[in-house]
């Protein structure tokens, strides 16, 4: 029986086990629109801008680890989403992006509301399509997903011009893809995997480096068996929070710009660096010629293009993380007569000491709220089994910093593109992934006004997430720079004067609004938000403007050249003091 | 170290502009591109000469590999190959000069493809540095126009070496 091309993709969403849609409507995507009128089995959630929807899709594809899915208009509606879409694949998200296009006669004439969208997201996606027969259309979705979803996940465009789903064809589910430019190495090389077994028996300061692969790739438990097995202390790069337990006692936190001290001292004296699903970003390796001087490096990833880019590796193995660390367990379990506790004694007492000579820290004030309590206080109150999402800057630093993650999937945050914006409609995505979790989003006064018309969209489906607004009136990441390298010329970074009251923009939408502006107001604030079950809730956090998050590596410098805030550790009022 | 790699990918549209715009997105340079079908009218070889250290050409064989409509990358620094680029040249020389510009055309292997009046076509092939001394050497004739293909390559037949 003929279908048309609309009724086409939604058999194709069905078959690929789609339940939740992300989108926005227009013109030359009406016959879809049409089809979803009276669909049962998928749910569109319309969005209030096309970028929150592939933020939500993204959110949503993140807590589950499912393919997310938007579907938008051609044109402005689809070059909104291009933020989505980069921001996506730098933190290899799987992603489908359906965007409508005009018809087929029509491309290339500058016709109402056309965008040369596939041209557009090339750089940006993991591939893309424009379908220009409905006959193609099931194939083509059939390929998206799996491109999306498999090997180094990403996110895929299909473009489709409104003839085509207008269009009418048979519907054919292909049951096998196959793509002969297209075949990731999911096992590791079984010589390289014993080489690292080999080097890790004999390192006697290891450190495993785990990243956002861990997550992707659901290895979580095989990590923690392969470091607890063999004694190894892990730090994890922002996108791997949650790879491993925060809480554990090999944990080091995360590493980099604002990583921890005992993380980067324990990177730059390693003698095996052992890099998990990582790309090191130049935000985790600062200068790389000084990164991990004294270390072989050993880097798993299933993308050979990250092995080798940024850092010199002595022993790549290129496969899927969750494999290849199941294999690793194995060649170190054959090695007799090795005794991974002794070896690992002094090393593992030296970071405890580290831990102790400087912890993530900062100074509670009785008068003004920090922001660094906020965090605390929200970890205590979801007892560390919330879902965080955050936006950008200090915001983030922070919720990276003063949260633990003790399981994947509940740290959603935008590491690769730094996207303010994305932590709220990420939410509204991780809501509808995770309906029972408490969601949060951490968000600073400047970012959550970048997304902030998604508020419709968690009111009108009742979603309870929690915007906790770290509110210091100022774009605060960026004031930190200037304060510390731009002599406190504090360029365009002042938000105060223009903010709106939060509380009043929550209630205006049909949310709820609360706000502290006093310490001893945090805690309650946070337990009032948590009995609000049926909208979200905007937190107003009046925040101390001056707080810088710290450790920082300044740009340009060696990991462990850090700097400190000595008022922070100390109490005592002194200049910041740059650490060698 | 200049790098002559072949690309064999899917005929579609977009994707020459899948590899240029890898290319220019990751600040690799080309220095020649050309593009044909082959046998199979599905797919088609790109021939590429980029320059690069060897972390670069590593980096960009792999990136391009990792494009969806890329099949396989051949890059031919390690292998031993034939190279070939073709050029037409239109001179116009001085009348005096004329059979000395059709001597030299000979000495290269040139064909003369249009005559005219005042000028000579003249076709040549040949691997980089012959096309390079042939160019340098008619020069002074008085070249009016000039048109060259990018590199193609092929790679030769192993053959066994007998005691």
């Amino acid at each position: 029986m003929k279908k048309s091309g609309a009724e086409i993709l939604i058999e194709c969403l069905k078959k690929e086990g789609v339940k939740h849609v992300f989108g926005y409507p227009g013109g030359v995507v009406l016959n879809i629109f049409d089809i979803l009128y009276d669909e049962k089995d998928i749910e569109l959630i319309l969005t209030r801008h096309e970028q929150g929807a592939v933020h939500a899709a993204d959110g949503y594809a993140r807590a589950s680890g499912k393919v997310g899915v938007a579907i938008v208009t051609s044109g402005p509606g689809a070059t909104n989403t291009v933020t989505g879409i980069a921001n996506a694949s730098m933190d290899s998200t799987p992603i489908v992006v359906f965007s409508g296009q005009v018809p087929t006669m029509l491309i290339g004439n500058d016709a109402f509301q056309e965008a040369d969208i596939v041209g557009i997201t090339r750089p940006c996606t993991k591939h893309n399509y424009l379908v220009k027969d409905v006959n193609d259309l099931s194939k083509t979705i059939r390929e998206a997903f799996h491109i999306a979803s498999t090997g180094r996940p990403g996110p895929v465009l299909i473009d489709l011009p409104k003839d085509v789903t207008a269009g009418s064809g048979e519907f054919i589910w292909p049951e096998e893809v196959k793509i002969r430019g297209y075949n990731p190495t999911v096992h590791g090389n079984k010589y390289m995997i014993n080489q690292a077994a080999q080097m890790i028996a004999q390192a006697k300061k290891p450190v495993i480096m785990a990243g956002g692969g861990v997550i992707l790739s659901e290895a979580a438990k095989e990590l923690r068996e392969v470091a607890e097995f063999a004694k190894i202390p892990v730090t994890m790069t922002l996108m791997g929070l949650g790879g491993f337990p925060g809480t554990s006692k090999l944990s080091m936190g995360m590493l980099g710009m604002h990583g921890t001290y005992y993380a980067n001292t324990a990177v730059q004296n390693a003698d095996l660096l052992i890099g998990i699903g990582v790309r090191f970003d130049d935000r985790v390796t600062g200068r790389t010629n000084a990164f991990a001087p004294n270390a072989k490096i050993i880097q798993i990833d299933i993308d050979p293009t990250s092995i080798k880019k940024n850092v010199r590796v002595d022993l790549p193995v290129v496969g899927d993380v969750k494999n290849v660390l199941k294999e690793l367990l194995k060649s170190m379990k054959e090695l007799k007569d090795q005794q991974w506790s002794a070896v690992r004694t002094a090393w593992l007492k030296q970071i405890e000491k580290w831990k102790d000579e400087r912890p993530l820290t900062y100074k509670h004030d009785k008068n003004i709220i920090k922001p660094e309590f906020v965090v605390e206080k929200i970890y205590e109150a979801t007892r560390g089994e919330a879902i965080i999402c955050t936006e950008v800057g200090q915001n983030q630093m922070w919720a990276a910093q003063f949260y633990k993650y003790d399981h994947p999937r509940r740290w959603l945050s935008s590491g690769g593109l730094g996207t303010m914006g994305y932590g709220f409609p990420a939410a509204i995505g991780a809501q509808f992934a995770c309906p029972d979790k408490i969601v949060f989003d951490i968000a600073g006064d400047g970012s959550i006004q970048m997304n902030i018309q998604e508020l419709a969209t968690a009111v009108i489906n009742k979603l309870p997430i929690k915007v906790a607004i770290l509110n210091n009136g100022y774009l605060g990441m960026v004031r930190q720079w200037q304060e510390l390298f731009f002599k406190e010329r504090y360029s365009h970074t002042h938000l105060d004067a223009g903010n709106p009251d939060f509380v009043k923009v929550a209630e205006a939408y049909g949310a709820a609004g609360l706000r502290a502006t006093k310490p001893e107001e945090v805690e309650p604030v946070i337990k009032e938000s948590l009995k609000i079950k049926n909208r979200p809730v905007f937190l107003d956090f009046v925040v101390d403007w001056k707080e810088k998050v710290y450790p920082m590596v300044p740009a340009g410098a060696a990991i462990d050249e850090m700097i400190f805030d000595e008022e922070k550790e100390a109490g005592k009022e002194k200049k910041l003091k740059a650490v060698k | 170290m200049r790098h002559t790699i072949s690309v064999l990918v899917e005929n579609k549209f977009g994707v020459l502009s899948r590899v240029s715009g890898l290319f220019s997105g990751r600040g690799y340079n080309i220095e020649s591109l050309s593009v044909g079908e082959t046998i199979d009218p599905a797919t088609s070889i790109m021939t590429i000469v980029t320059t690069g250290d060897d972390q670069v050409v590593e980096q960009i064989t792999k990136q391009l590999n990792k494009l969806i409509d890329v099949i396989k990358v051949v890059d031919f620094m390690e292998i031993d190959h034939v190279e070939r680029e073709m050029a037409l040249v239109k001179v116009s020389p001085r009348k005096e000069d004329r059979t000395q510009v059709l001597q030299l055309a000979e000495i290269f292997r040139g064909r003369i493809v249009d005559s005219g009046p005042t000028t000579y076509t003249i076709e040549i092939t040949g691997n980089e540095s012959k096309m390079n001394a042939f160019i340098e050497l008619i020069k002074p004739f008085g070249i009016k126009e000039f048109v060259r293909t990018g590199k193609v390559a092929i790679g030769r037949e192993g053959i066994r070496k007998t005691k």
